[in-house]
């Protein structure tokens, strides 16, 4: 394998134009780590924000798409509200999810990701309006598919049920709006 | 006064307890809440995860619907409230054009939580106190969105958002300082990454703790969730003896006005607040 510090050495031009194509001015960043120092994640980030920011910077694609920093971003918008020059580090990290998706690319964990796309999913098939049990029980039967554990479906349930005893669960979801067509026609827009 | 009302999906789920507590509240301080006709749900973290224009066109058609009803919109949830400004700062930027997507705004988009908080309603909920929330030690917790980023929610003090603290005061309570008060709690990796979540609330209760406080104050139905949810769960597994009710600040606007639904409201949470309100002679 080619010694990374070379690979730093050849910058591939490709991401960061896309990045700044899309209003993400990752080339204005001047490392002063004020989005790390900030960023609540980074005790479960393989990369640092600036790191992120950095490697995208010299197109360095491989090390932010298969990085877990991008996926485990809570989108807390701490960094780019912080940012000395006005970089939309968070705006960055949606991006850098969306694209690892779109290309196809392998996740290096994909529980989030599937959990957001279960969501839409969820969303979209109800017409317009989030159905919360019905997103939960996707992605229960999502989770015990991948791996079943029963000491936690027994945990998730036990929650239910002191939900639904206190009036907080609505088993049928929300119908459908009236303007589902709408929504059909702007999924069907945005390609998902 | 009236105004367009945003609930969002989980004020029909598993937010009914803020939900009726808003609707409580509004019909004290005269504010008609007329809830936008077909709303649909903002898209949520998931939508700007994996799909940007998803995450633009779901919160512009409610844009457009409000725009037809031409009054200000006020959003309890601050994941809505803050897509609804992403996505209008948006369409009134260059962006707009090219998406095809017409509007012309001219209503202003609150998040409830700082609409409450408007001077002229502190003034006349002052009036209406009748059981002073007396040494309730308490922590505001505004979480993330509602203040940030300030260039898409318009706010100059997004680093230290003191509203919540001034509306305590009112209410005769007792609101502590403290540097977490924006800090994430983790809030759409609830499901996929419970992990995450253990390790930021776990942080957030011992340095609500450290202050002195008592119980948390919140005006996102997200930080509820995972602070009071998931509260017995983390208290196991890092062997503390966690008691931290987590209340709405709609909720002790009720309680401290005498409002007869306000115990109902807080009888729905996991966290019951009602020991700690005996303790402290509210309740
Ligand atoms: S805060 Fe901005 S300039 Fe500083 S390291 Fe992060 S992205 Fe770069
Ligand atoms: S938005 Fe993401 S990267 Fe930025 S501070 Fe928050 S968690 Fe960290």
């Amino acid at each position: 394998m080619e010694n990374p510090t070379n690979q730093l050495l050849r910058p591939q031009y490709v991401l960061p134009e896309q990045l700044v194509k899309a209003n993400l001015a990752v080339t204005s960043c001047f490392q002063c780590r004020k989005c790390s120092g900030g960023c609540p994640l980074t005790f479960a980030m393989d990369l640092l924000p600036h790191h992120v920011i950095r490697l995208a910077l010299l197109g360095q694609e491989e090390r932010v798409f298969d990085s877990m920093t991008i996926w485990v971003c809570s989108g807390c918008q701490t960094c780019t509200s912080r940012c000395p020059n006005g970089i939309d580090i968070a705006g960055t990290m949606d991006w850098l999810k969306e694209e690892a998706v779109r290309r196809g690319r392998t996740l290096p964990d994909d529980m989030v990701a599937t959990f957001h796309r279960i969501f839409l999913e969820s969303l979209r098939d109800a017409g317009g309006r989030l159905s919360e049990s019905g997103l939960l029980r996707r992605f229960t039967l999502f989770k015990m598919r991948r791996q079943p554990d029963f000491a936690g479906l027994k945990a998730d349930l036990s929650l239910g049920w002191k939900l639904w005893k206190r009036g907080r669960v609505r088993w049928r979801g929300p119908s459908a709006l009236r303007g589902k067509g709408e929504i059909a026609e702007i999924f069907r827009k945005v390609e998902f | 006064m009236k105004v367009t009302y945003y609930p969002g999906c989980s004020l029909e789920g598993t937010a009914v307890d803020y939900a009726a507590s808003i609707a409580g509240v509004a019909s004290l301080l005269d504010v008609d809440l007329v809830e936008l006709f077909d709303w649909n749900c903002c898209g949520a973290s998931s939508a700007h995860s994996l799909n940007h224009q998803l995450a633009l066109h779901l919160p512009a058609r409610n844009l457009a619907l409000a725009e037809k009803a031409g009054r200000d919109v006020v959003a309890p949830c601050a994941l809505c409230f803050n897509r609804l400004k992403v996505a209008e700062k948006t369409l009134q930027g260059p962006q707009g054009e090219e998406l095809g997507l017409s509007y012309r705004g001219g209503f202003k988009i609150w998040d409830l939580l700082d609409f409450l908080t408007q001077n002229a309603f502190l003034e006349s909920l002052a009036a209406k106190v009748v059981l002073p929330l007396m040494n309730l030690k308490a922590v505001c917790y505004y979480g993330c969105l509602v203040a940030r980023p300030p260039a898409v929610t318009d706010r100059a003090d997004s680093e230290n958002p003191q509203n919540m603290e001034r509306l305590l005061e009112v209410l005769g309570a007792t609101p502590l300082d403290w540097s977490f008060k924006t800090d994430c709690c983790g809030a759409g990796l609830a499901l996929a990454r419970p992990d995450i979540i253990d390790t930021l609330v776990q942080r957030l209760y011992e340095r609500a703790l450290a202050a002195g406080a008592e119980c948390f104050v919140v005006s996102c139905q997200m930080c509820q969730a995972n602070l009071d949810l998931c509260q017995e769960r983390i208290a196991r597994k890092f062997g503390q003896d966690y008691y931290l009710p987590v209340f709405y600040f709609t909720e002790l606007m009720g309680l401290a006005v005498g409002h007869p639904q306000a115990p109902h409201w807080l009888a729905q949470h996991l966290v019951d607040p009602m020991p700690l309100l005996k303790m402290k002679g509210i309740i």
